[in-house]
C-alpha cells in the first residue's frame, strides 16, 4: 500500500491532540506517522516513559485505540500476552478474527537497557507484533540521564561534564543489530524528517510474519538542548552526519535506506546540541575525534552489511 | 448444582495442581519453571503438546515476564494462570501490584519455597508472606486435595463481581508439591460448570470500547483506587465462603475462611496455616486423649484475613500459640502473628498469645515439636506467665 498523505489527512488520528508532552517532542509525531501506517484495528501498549505520562493522565486518555501500560520494563512481555489471548480466544472461537494488530512504543530506556531481556524473549518465541523503540539516547522522562542509547561524550545529568570526565564515557550499544541478530523478519531504524521511509517501514513491519522492531530516532530538545521548533532539522542531520543511519533488515538481508552527499562531519552533529558544548573547546578535542571514527567505523560496517560501495 | 462423584487417585501436589488447570483449561497461561514449582509446569506443557487443552502456553523467559504477560492476557479479556515459588514470585514482584491496583482476576498457583540468601529450595513461607500486601487473595492448602479444590475456586473467587482481584493459593514446597496423597478428582465436566465462562467488564480486544489500561494516576484520584481495592478485599470475606459453600455441595468438601479443629471447648490453642495443620491435627488428638484441652484453628484464608472470625474463635483461650513459617526481621512477631494478635486485641481480647517460628529451609517440623508448643502453653497457662513472646522450634540456638 503506497503511502498517500493526502488520503491520510482525512483519517482521524489515532492519538488525540491535547496530550502533555512538550512542544517540539518527536515522539507523537513519530506515532501517529506509525499508526496512520499501521491502520486499524490496532491495540497499542507503552511502557513507563514520557509518552505513557504524557498521554494518560486519569481521568483522561489521549488513545482513541486501546493501549495498555504495565511498567517500566515489560511491555513486550505484557504485549506478548495480549497477543496470546488474542490468538487463543480466535482459535477457541471466542472471540471473531479481526486482524487486530499489535504495536508497542517505547522508549530506548525501557528498550536498550531495563526491557532487553523481555523483548529478546518475546521476539524470540514469535509474538507477532511491531515494536518501535522512540529512541531519545537518554532517561528523559526522569530528566535527562544516561542509557545504553546515549552517544559517547554526551552530557546528561548522570554522565555529567565534570573536571575530569567530559560528559559520557562509553560507546552506545548497537540494539538494532542485536534485535536483527534474533532473525526475525523485519528490522529497520528509521527518523521523523523521513516520513515517507518511516511509513513505508512500519507497513511492511506490521505485514511481516512475526515480530518486528524498528528503532527510531526522537530529538528531545529538552535532553538535547536545542530550539523546539528544530526537531525536524536534528532529525535530518542525524541521518547526514550518519550517527543514525537510515537502513532496514528483511528476513536477513541488510539495505541501506539513505546514503548522504556528502557525509557531514561529526562536528555538525556536536554544534547544534547544548548537550555536546563542552566537546567544543580544544581540551576535548579528542572525544570529538573518537566520536568520529566510531561513527566512520560503525557506518562502514552498515555498508559492508548492505553490501553497498563504501 | 448437584454433589457429583469424584474420582480417587493419588497424585502430588504438583501434579494435582497441573491436573486442575487442565480441566479449568485456562486462555492463557505463562510460566517458567523453578523448583519445586517445576512440575506444575512440565506437566501442563504435557497437555498442550498433547492437545488436551485450549490454552496458548506461554513459555516465558522469566517469571516478571510470566505475570507481566498475564497482566496483558487478562487485560485482553479471557483466562490467564501462572505458577511459581520462592524467587520467583519475587522475580514477579512489582508486578503483583500492577495486577491486583488495575483488578484484573490472574490466579497464581503458588509452591512455597524460602527466599535466598543462603540459597535453598525447600518450603517455608517468606515468598507469600512477603507478599501479602500485594492485594491478592491468599488461600492456604493443608493438603493436596485441598490444593486442587483451591485451585479451582480460586477463578470464582478472583473473578466474582464483588472481587475482581487476582487470587494465589500456595501450597507447601516438596511436603505437598511433592508428596503423593490421595484424593479425589472432579470429572472435567464438573469443574468446567463450576468455574463458567468468563465475562471481562473490559477487554483491549473489544474495538467497539476502546479502553487504557494503567493510566498515570495522580494524587488526586490514587487513593481512591486504593480505597476500592481495599473494598473489594472486604468484600472476598464474603465471597470466599459463598465459593466455598458452593464447592462443597458439589464435592462434599466445604470450605470456609478459617477451620476451628477441637476448637469450641478448647482452652489451649495453636493458630497454624499449610501443611502443618496436619501434623498439628494428630498432637491435638492426642492431648485430648491424655485429657488436655487442645484445639487448633487453621487459617485457610490469610488474605483477607477473617478477623472478627479469628478473635470471635480465640477471645476465650487461656493461652494461643500461633505458628509462622516465616520472619519479619526486627518486627515484635511475624505475619501470622500481627493478624491474630490484632483480631484479639481490635475486638476487645488479650489472652496470652506467644509466636513461634518454625519449619524455614524445609526443617521438619515432626509432632514432637507441636507437643511442645502445647506443653509450653500449658505452662503458661498454670504459672500465669506469657515468657518470651518469640520462640523458635526445632532450631540449633
Amino acid at each position: 500500500m503506497a503511502i498517500n498523505l493526502k488520503e491520510m489527512s482525512k483519517e482521524q488520528d489515532l492519538i488525540a491532540p491535547g496530550h502533555r508532552l512538550c512542544a517540539g517532542c518527536a515522539e507523537t509525531i513519530v506515532v501517529r506517522q506509525v499508526l496512520h501506517a499501521v491502520g486499524s484495528p490496532v491495540v497499542v501498549a507503552s511502557p513507563t516513559g514520557c509518552l505513557e505520562v504524557a498521554s494518560t493522565p486519569y481521568p483522561y486518555t489521549s488513545w482513541r485505540v486501546p493501549w495498555i501500560h504495565n511498567a517500566f520494563e515489560n511491555v513486550s512481555s505484557t504485549l506478548a500476552g495480549i497477543e496470546t489471548m488474542y490468538r487463543s480466544l480466535v482459535k477457541q472461537g471466542k472471540i471473531e478474527d479481526k486482524g487486530i494488530k499489535f504495536v508497542a512504543f517505547a522508549g530506548d530506556g525501557a528498550t536498550y537497557d531495563i526491557g532487553l531481556q523481555f523483548l529478546s524473549g518475546a521476539i524470540e518465541r514469535g509474538h507477532k507484533f511491531l515494536y518501535v523503540c522512540l529512541n531519545n539516547e537518554g532517561y528523559m522522562n526522569t530528566g535527562i540521564q544516561r542509557s545504553s542509547a546515549t552517544p559517547m561524550g554526551t552530557w546528561t545529568t548522570t554522565s555529567p561534564v565534570g573536571a575530569v570526565i567530559p560528559g559520557k564515557r562509553e560507546n552506545r550499544k548497537d540494539v538494532t543489530a542485536i534485535i536483527a541478530a534474533h532473525d526475525i523478519p523485519y528490522v529497520a531504524q528509521a527518523a521523523p524528517h523521513a516520513w515517507r521511509d518511516l511509513m513505508t517501514k512500519a507497513q511492511k513491519a506490521i505485514a511481516a510474519d512475526g515480530p518486528s522492531f524498528i528503532n527510531v530516532l526522537i530529538p528531545c530538545q529538552r535532553g538535547w538542548r536545542f530550539p523546539p521548533e528544530e526537531t525536524i532539522v536534528l532529525s535530518k542531520l542525524a541521518a547526514d552526519t550518519c550517527i543514525w543511519p537510515l537502513y532496514e533488515v528483511v528476513d536477513g538481508e541488510w539495505k541501506l535506506n539513505y546514503r548522504p552527499s556528502p557525509k557531514k562531519p561529526i562536528i555538525d552533529w556536536l554544534q547544534s546540541q547544548g548537550r555536546f558544548q563542552h566537546l567544543l573547546t580544544p581540551q576535548n578535542e579528542h572525544v570529538v575525534d573518537a566520536l568520529q571514527q566510531e561513527v566512520d567505523r560503525q557506518w562502514s560496517r552498515l555498508l559492508e552489511r548492505c553490501k553497498a560501495p563504501s | 448444582m448437584a454433589k457429583v462423584m469424584g474420582k480417587p487417585v493419588a497424585l502430588n501436589g504438583d501434579r494435582a495442581v497441573a491436573e486442575a488447570m487442565r480441566q479449568m483449561n485456562p486462555d492463557v497461561v505463562a510460566a517458567y519453571p523453578i523448583t519445586p514449582q517445576t512440575e506444575i509446569v512440565m506437566r501442563f506443557s504435557e497437555f498442550v503438546a498433547n492437545g488436551e487443552v485450549d490454552t496458548e502456553f506461554i513459555p516465558v523467559e522469566s517469571e516478571h515476564a510470566a505475570m507481566s504477560a498475564c497482566v496483558g492476557a487478562c487485560a485482553a479479556g479471557g483466562r490467564a494462570q501462572t505458577a511459581t515459588s520462592g524467587a520467583g514470585l519475587a522475580f514477579m514482584w512489582e508486578v503483583l501490584w500492577v495486577a491486583s491496583g488495575t483488578r484484573l482476576p490472574i490466579v497464581m498457583h503458588m509452591v512455597n519455597r524460602s527466599f535466598s540468601a543462603p540459597l535453598n529450595i525447600l518450603c517455608d513461607h517468606s515468598d507469600s508472606m512477603g507478599a501479602r500486601d500485594a492485594g491478592w487473595v491468599q488461600l492456604y492448602d493443608e493438603t493436596v486435595q485441598e490444593a486442587y479444590d483451591n485451585a479451582i475456586q480460586s477463578v470464582r473467587i478472583a473473578e466474582h463481581p464483588d472481587v475482581m482481584l487476582p487470587t494465589l493459593h500456595a501450597l507447601d514446597g516438596f511436603i505437598l508439591g511433592h508428596n503423593l496423597e490421595r484424593l479425589e478428582l472432579l470429572p472435567d465436566e464438573a469443574v468446567k460448570q463450576f468455574i463458567g465462562t468468563y465475562k471481562p467488564m473490559y477487554s483491549l480486544l473489544d474495538l467497539d470500547r476502546p479502553v487504557t489500561y494503567g493510566p498515570m494516576d495522580y494524587h488526586d484520584y490514587f487513593f481512591e483506587h486504593k480505597r476500592q481495592q481495599v473494598a473489594a478485599m472486604e468484600r472476598a470475606l464474603e465471597v470466599v465462603p459463598l465459593i466455598g459453600e458452593e464447592y462443597g455441595r458439589l464435592t462434599g468438601r466445604y470450605y470456609g475462611l478459617m477451620e476451628g479443629y477441637r476448637l469450641e471447648d478448647a482452652e489451649l490453642a495453636t493458630v497454624v496455616l499449610g501443611s502443618t495443620v496436619g501434623t498439628t491435627r494428630v498432637v491435638v488428638d492426642e492431648l485430648r486423649d491424655q485429657g488436655v484441652k487442645a484445639g487448633l484453628l487453621k487459617i485457610r484464608c490469610f488474605r483477607p484475613f477473617p478477623a472478627a472470625m479469628v478473635a470471635e474463635a480465640l477471645g476465650d483461650k487461656k493461652a494461643i500459640a500461633v505458628l509462622d513459617r516465616s520472619l519479619s526481621f526486627g518486627g515484635q512477631g511475624n505475619p501470622l502473628f500481627f493478624e491474630v494478635c490484632t483480631a484479639l486485641f481490635s475486638h476487645g481480647f488479650s489472652p496470652k498469645v506467644v509466636n513461634y517460628v518454625y519449619g524455614l529451609g524445609g526443617r521438619d517440623t515432626v509432632p514432637a515439636q507441636i507437643r511442645q508448643v502445647y506443653h509450653e502453653l500449658i505452662k503458661i497457662d498454670r504459672e500465669g506467665v506469657t515468657g518470651p513472646t518469640l520462640r523458635y522450634l526445632g532450631v540449633r540456638e
